[in-house]
């Protein structure tokens, strides 16, 4: 009987670390491995540096003072540094809410441009779904987008809405999820499907995402996760023999 | 009790079947359409509840056409063979009328599924703080102003999520007349009229503007083409094909498109196999447009229409075995059905939502939607029995067939 409470002393602070991580793997089958980024793989072999920008709206930060620091883009930083030792990664975000693909390419383009990175992350399709842009306007958006980053020696990957299932039903988010994927196929850029991914773990009861009430706590830890498995999929990316990066 | 009866016995008894008919129409009420349009409401239904585990049955998960088509279809089919009876016998004035009607009563169900959205819309958004989701709060901005939203609604121009049927419906029965005149006289032309209209709409981007911004989901101008081609089969198009469909060629064509297209949709879930479509193929058939009913959707459609005609031939026994009843049930009353599972759907949500429940809950708000849709069904022939519509009530049944979505 005495060994009880130590083993429960030993249990309790390892637990809620142990099942946040295994939320996060709960996750891994739907992170495409395959994915190749060749110009991120050529600044991490070449410069030992990764310097990566998050193009997005409201769902790429989280609100509240500490809210930057929690939302995935800082956790991605956070998570790759260890899986690329020896590599200078630096994660810059160009944040705007309610800002559509086309606002996004039309504002904010040409400043990432001038930056130049290795490596964007667009995260986007909400706003336009709320505010009922064209599918296919917005995919022509995405696509024109893609091509001109691509042209500039830059790496995407897109990354799609949110899974909400409270307002599930309220914005029809099918059409513009569908673009974000052919998009992605057609241009050969991989694709984070946050809305596949955050529908697992809604389904597998990982995070009780129904829970309409200010929950920091949830939205902390789904925003680390997806922040985790980013930096998997970035890593994986990098580290494959990519055709273009001859240097390897 | 003659009524139960007339239902399911396909005797000619109007005067249509006595009254010369430039076009051969076939003469009773084809229950495989019920059949198959009470099955489209079930799957629209599974459909409509969102992130729905069972929705994984309905077709759209395994080819590029789901329900919808399959509605539109048969909606044209059943519209061509009520109102084109009408039209023969009492003339196009009489028949316009009807249709005209009917294009009234969906605009009264549309408004009145709006308001139910409306009051789920706005019972969510009073509770909904959390953080994770700032930017999705933005949906409920439109009950900040509801002097433009609620115009805007009634105009069709404001559809919310899963109301898009509808509208294209009542903009379908609007342009109806005219294009039933020219089936019943010209039917190649009205077909091949139908089909221009389709693809000028496509090259020209021609579609109709949606609040707040965009356009129609479901575009009428190329959505149109489904419909006429269901009302062009209705009028008699059906016999003409009748030798082609049974060809083994054509069912061979149609099996193996539809192996093509679920092995492509399959790439979409397994994204790890996506690299197995080339690349010049995802060139070709991406984006498949829902908006503008894509070529590849109509196929699909088409290929499993095939089949359905096929396997399942009219005047099949089986037809009238209890376990099809329930469907046929369905979708001999579409419109109350299809507005019933809408509501359905919402409340479905709701309960879901609220209770936070998992794969359980949702089987059995899905089973429970099915079951009230079809005891709903039930009453509305009983209610129908009981008005003592005797034979009067099969051209009155066949109205609200035809009108149906």
């Amino acid at each position: 009987m005495k060994a009880f409470p130590l083993l429960l002393a030993t249990l309790v602070p390892l637990s809620p670390a142990l099942a946040a991580d295994e939320a996060c793997e709960l996750g891994k089958p739907l992170i495409p491995v395959e994915a190749v980024l060749p110009h991120a793989a050529a600044a991490v072999t070449e410069r030992h540096s990764l310097n990566i920008i998050v193009l997005g709206s409201g769902s790429s930060t989280l609100p509240g003072p500490t809210g930057e620091k929690n939302a995935y883009p800082a956790r991605l930083e956070a998570a790759l540094g260890p899986l690329l030792p020896g590599v200078g990664v630096k994660v810059v975000t160009y944040i705007k809410t309610r800002q559509t693909a086309a606002e996004m390419m039309e504002q904010e383009l040409q400043r990432i441009e001038e930056q130049k990175p290795a490596l964007i992350i667009w995260q986007t399709g909400t706003v336009d779904a709320i505010k009922g842009v064209d599918p296919e306007e917005f995919r022509q958006t995405l696509d024109q987008g893609v091509a001109l980053l691509q042209a500039d020696g830059v790496d995407v990957v897109l990354m799609n809405m949110q899974y909400s299932p409270r307002t599930d039903a309220m914005i029809s988010i099918t059409a513009y999820a569908d673009n974000m994927r052919w998009v992605s196929l057609q241009h050969d850029v991989p694709l984070f499907d946050r809305l596949a991914l955050m529908k697992h773990w809604v389904e597998l009861g990982t995070f009780d995402l129904y829970d309409a009430s200010k929950n920091t706590d949830t939205a902390e830890r789904v925003h680390d996760c997806i922040g985790k498995l980013l930096a998997g999929l970035i890593a994986a990316a990098v580290k494959q023999p990519a055709p273009a990066a001859e240097t390897r | 009790m003659a009524v139960v009866q007339t239902r399911t016995e396909p005797t000619p008894q109007t005067p249509a079947a006595v009254a010369p008919a430039p076009v051969a129409a076939p003469a009773g009420r084809d229950l495989r359409l019920d059949l198959f349009r009470g099955i489209a409401l079930w799957l629209i239904f599974l459909d409509h509840i969102p992130s729905n585990i069972v929705s994984w049955v309905t077709i759209r998960n395994y080819g590029f056409s789901d329900a919808a088509e399959m509605f539109v279809f048969i909606s044209g089919y059943t519209a061509a063979f009520v109102y084109g009876r009408a039209m023969r016998e009492r003339g196009f004035v009489v028949a316009g009328a009807r249709i005209l009607k009917r294009a009234w009563q969906v605009y009264i169900a549309h408004v009145f599924l709006f308001v139910v959205y409306l009051a789920e819309i706005a019972y969510v958004s009073k509770n909904f703080e959390s953080s994770l989701y700032a930017e999705e709060w933005n949906i409920f901005d439109f009950l900040k102003q509801p002097d433009v939203t609620l115009f805007q609604a009634l105009l069709l121009k404001f559809k919310p999520a899963n109301m898009d049927v509808l509208p294209l419906y009542i903009v379908l029965l609007l342009g109806f007349p005219t294009a039933l005149w020219l089936l019943l006289r010209r039917p190649a032309l009205a077909l091949a009229a139908s089909m221009t209209l389709y693809a000028m709409a496509r090259t020209f981007e021609w579609n109709l503007p949606a609040y707040p911004s965009g356009e129609w989901v479901f575009n009428p101008l190329a959505w149109q083409l489904l419909f006429v081609i269901g009302a062009w089969c209705g009028v008699g198009g059906a016999e003409r094909l009748a030798g082609l469909i049974r060809s083994r060629v054509v069912t061979a064509l149609a099996v193996i498109y539809l192996l093509f297209a679920f092995a492509i949709v399959m790439t979409w879930y397994f994204p790890r196999y996506g690299y197995l479509v080339p690349h010049w193929l995802g060139e070709l058939i991406y984006p498949i447009d829902k908006a503008n009913l894509d070529v590849l959707r109509l196929l699909h459609f088409l290929a499993l229409a095939v089949l359905a005609v096929r396997f399942v031939p009219p005047g099949w026994p089986a037809l009238e075995w209890p376990v099809f009843r329930p469907a046929i049930l369905c979708g001999q009353h579409s419109l109350e059905i299809f507005c019933l599972g809408v509501f359905l759907a919402f409340a479905g949500h709701f309960i879901r939502v609220e209770l936070s429940g998992g794969p359980l809950l949702q089987l059995m708000i899905s089973l429970t939607g099915i079951g009230v849709m079809i005891g709903v069904a039930w009453l509305l022939t009983w209610y129908q029995a009981l008005e003592g519509r005797g034979p009067a009530r099969r051209t009155r049944n066949a109205d609200l067939a035809g009108g149906d979505v």
